[in-house]
């Protein structure tokens, strides 16, 4: 956590892999609303209270309605990534999924696959594996390391497009830290959310990430290459995330086969 | 623990618009939002301590999943996160559930 302010951003890098220089680790105060002026009215008021307590013992206090949304800061600064990236008549797609679900190799494919130009924005808790994986793929990529972060939010992908800059038309697939928990809840500013699940993490995972299935606007299910060593039912999957999220979409593909990689390719489009 | 950060959200949202003279967080948090609310209180603590905040309490108010079945035109409250209506019909909108809200704080 940032000892500063205790914001909790405090060991986020974002780097692009191969460029000269690396950007500076520490981004506070950039797209970061954190306001270093608070700190003022905090002081002010701090002084308030002695005086408050000095003069009477009895501490009176008075309830202040706010009913603000605690994600107000993030969905705000999600919506003007999104606008960003409309104008830009950018795709920006928010892949998430549990650690080794198959999220790299399936972009790598991707990659190698589309003919509209592609960039990713990759979200790891430490190393630049993944980035440098998807340079060596053919596209370019900047890596988001989010240190004990276990998601990204809109300030991470905010500062990525800056150093990313895409290009018009283009694809920009956003790769969150691999958890199926918690990066459903921020916004991002992508147009759509995307579940990889792969057929050796069991058939229940909608069940007990309902959460996760219920944002989705599509679900891929990996690695169907494994289908003949797996107990895993492609049905029950399909309805129970239909239950959760009657209109999701399912594509079932391997991406180290290539199979079905059609269907895939044919929704990004 | 993305409590963890929740509570930071809670943290900044409510020194930004008090300065932190507050003895009490109130907060309403929709049972289908993803949030635990004991882990959050825990995290609570944590995001709170070194700030103007450190020592204020957080009270949570849970607010029942509720939706509306389009085919059979009837609220009903939600048991789990299933968007399924006991007509069978899965045509169905939530209402309420996904809040995640800071109602009022108590402030000295
Ligand atoms: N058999 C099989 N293996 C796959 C498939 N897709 C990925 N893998 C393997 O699964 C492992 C994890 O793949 P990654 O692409 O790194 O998964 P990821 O979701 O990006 O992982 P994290 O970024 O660490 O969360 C690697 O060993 C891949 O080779 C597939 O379709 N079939
Ligand atoms: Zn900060
Ligand atoms: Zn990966
Ligand atoms: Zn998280
Ligand atoms: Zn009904």
């Amino acid at each position: 956590m940032c000892s500063t302010c205790g914001c909790g951003e405090a060991d986020v890098r974002v780097t692009t892999p191969g460029a000269a220089s690396d950007a500076a680790g520490h981004g506070h105060g950039h797209g970061h609303g954190h306001g270093h002026d608070e700190n003022h009215s905090h002081d002010e008021s701090h002084s308030h209270d002695h005086v408050h307590l000095e003069q009477d013992d009895e501490l009176r206090t008075h309830t202040l309605e706010l009913e603000v949304a605690v994600l107000a800061k993030n969905d705000g600064l999600a919506a003007r990534n999104r606008a960003w990236l409309a104008e830009r008549r950018i795709t920006a797609l928010n892949l998430m999924s549990s650690p080794g679900a198959g999220k790299t190799t399936l972009l790598e494919r991707t990659i190698a696959a589309t003919d509209r130009a592609v960039s990713v924005i990759e979200g790891d808790q430490e190393t630049l594996f993944d980035a440098e994986r998807i340079r060596k793929a053919g596209a370019r990529a900047v890596q988001v390391n989010t240190g004990a972060g276990c998601h990204l939010d809109a300030t991470m992908v905010s500062r990525a497009l800056e150093q990313l800059r895409p290009e018009r038309d283009s694809i920009v697939f956003i790769e969150n830290v691999g958890n199926l928990v918690c990066p459903a809840l921020f916004d991002l500013g992508e147009l759509r959310k995307v579940v990889v699940i792969s057929v050796t993490e069991g058939d229940d995972k909608p069940l007990k990430y309902p959460h996760m299935f219920a944002a989705a606007d599509l679900v891929v299910i990996n690695k169907t290459d494994l289908l003949p060593y797996v107990d895993f039912d492609m049905e029950r999957l399909t309805v129970d995330a239909r239950k959760l999220n009657p209109l999701v979409q399912v594509v079932p593909v391997s991406a180290k086969t290539g199979e079905n990689l059609d269907a895939w390719l044919t929704w990004l489009t | 623990m993305h409590e963890l950060a929740i509570a930071e959200s809670v943290v900044s949202t409510v020194l930004e618009r008090t300065g932190g003279r507050v003895s009490v967080v109130r907060l309403r948090v929709g049972r289908m939002s993803g949030v635990v609310p004991d882990a959050l209180v825990f995290c609570f603590e944590l995001a709170a301590a070194g700030t103007a905040l450190a020592g204020a309490t957080l009270e949570i108010e849970e607010q029942a999943g509720l939706a509306h079945c389009r085919d059979c035109d009837t609220d009903f409250s939600m048991r789990d996160a299933f968007l399924l209506c006991d007509c069978g019909s899965a045509d169905v909108e939530l209402l309420s559930g996904r809040e995640l809200q800071v109602t009022s704080v108590e402030v000295v």
